[in-house]
């Protein structure tokens, strides 16, 4: 079945409050085998200039998945997830995160198009607000292809 | 810091930052990711779901080779200077795979450096292509 492109742009996505935890942080650095100490080490990071950690640029990303069902948008379109892959991916970068700050997710599909008859595209735009200041911005290029059933 | 400051001036078309070389990409650093990054999907992690795709083998998220980009950009310069980063994820990392991460200045206007960007592994194979913005203005975090 071919994915209905204006219920794709139609579709909410709820905002969503993420705490930005230092240990997670510390994590993220770790598992990507970052060892500067301002994304480790609160006392590096304050002496660099910044209130706490310091979050790697990618971590926006992590930020969308702090969603309970990340891709639970794309159930109401009958997508099959097996067959969703993650084309692109791009920031835009207004300001630093730091452990402790609390940040709003806005996430809205502001593309969708057909590449051919067995495979769509969903642009996915997120907005990170801190408070009212937009810290961050997240474009994702959601590649869907019709999966045999 | 230091690094740009001294490249800055004679940044031009072509010049190459320093290539960083990772992995290889263990099975622990794909769990590790996984949870930190916060992406679950077992296919990176768990060969029973990874064989039931009809794959041999699990492999690397995509979001892991781009924090591995992150990594060489923020190397280079400190952070707060990277305006735009993006990349297209064109094929799959394999488990046990050493990526390497290239950079190339496209072209410098004013304060602003494009860079191509790209990830290769050993036997040639281009993962990720992208480009990214970094702002050479002096500023605080």
């Amino acid at each position: 079945m071919a994915l209905d492109h204006r219920a794709a742009l139609a579709v909410v996505i709820p905002d969503l409050d993420v705490t930005l935890e230092r240990g997670r942080l510390r994590s993220f650095a770790a598992a990507v085998g970052d060892e500067d100490p301002v994304h480790h080490d609160v006392e590096a990071a304050r002496a660099a200039g910044h209130p706490d950690v310091l979050a790697m640029p990618t971590f926006l990303f992590s930020l969308e998945l702090e969603h309970p069902d990340p891709f639970g948008y794309l159930d109401p379109l009958g997508v099959d997830l097996r067959g969703v892959l993650h084309g692109e991916q791009s920031f835009t970068f207004h300001a630093p995160l730091h452990a402790g700050e609390t940040v709003t997710v806005r996430s809205r599909i502001t593309e969708a198009y057909a590449k051919n008859a067995r495979m769509d595209f969903l642009v996915k735009h997120t907005d990170v607000l801190r408070g009212d200041e937009l810290v961050g911005e997240s474009d994702s290029l959601i590649v869907i292809r019709q999966v045999a059933a | 810091m230091s690094a740009l400051t001294e490249a800055g001036a004679d940044l031009t078309p072509g010049t190459e930052l320093p290539p960083l070389e990772v992995g290889p990409i263990s099975r622990t650093t794909l769990a590790l990711f996984a949870g930190a990054s916060g992406d679950h999907n077992p296919i990176h992690v768990d060969l029973d779901v990874a064989r039931s795709a009809g794959l041999d083998d699990v492999f690397a998220h995509g979001m892991l080779s781009m924090a591995y980009l992150g990594r060489l950009l923020t190397g280079w310069v400190p952070q707060h200077r990277v305006r735009t980063f993006g990349v297209r994820f064109v094929a799959i990392t394999p488990v046990l795979a050493r990526p390497t991460c290239h950079g190339t200045v496209r072209e410098v206007v004013g304060d602003l450096v494009t860079l191509d960007l790209a990830v290769q592994l050993e036997d040639g194979t281009t993962t990720l292509t992208g480009s990214a913005v970094v702002d050479l203005t002096e500023g605080s975090p």
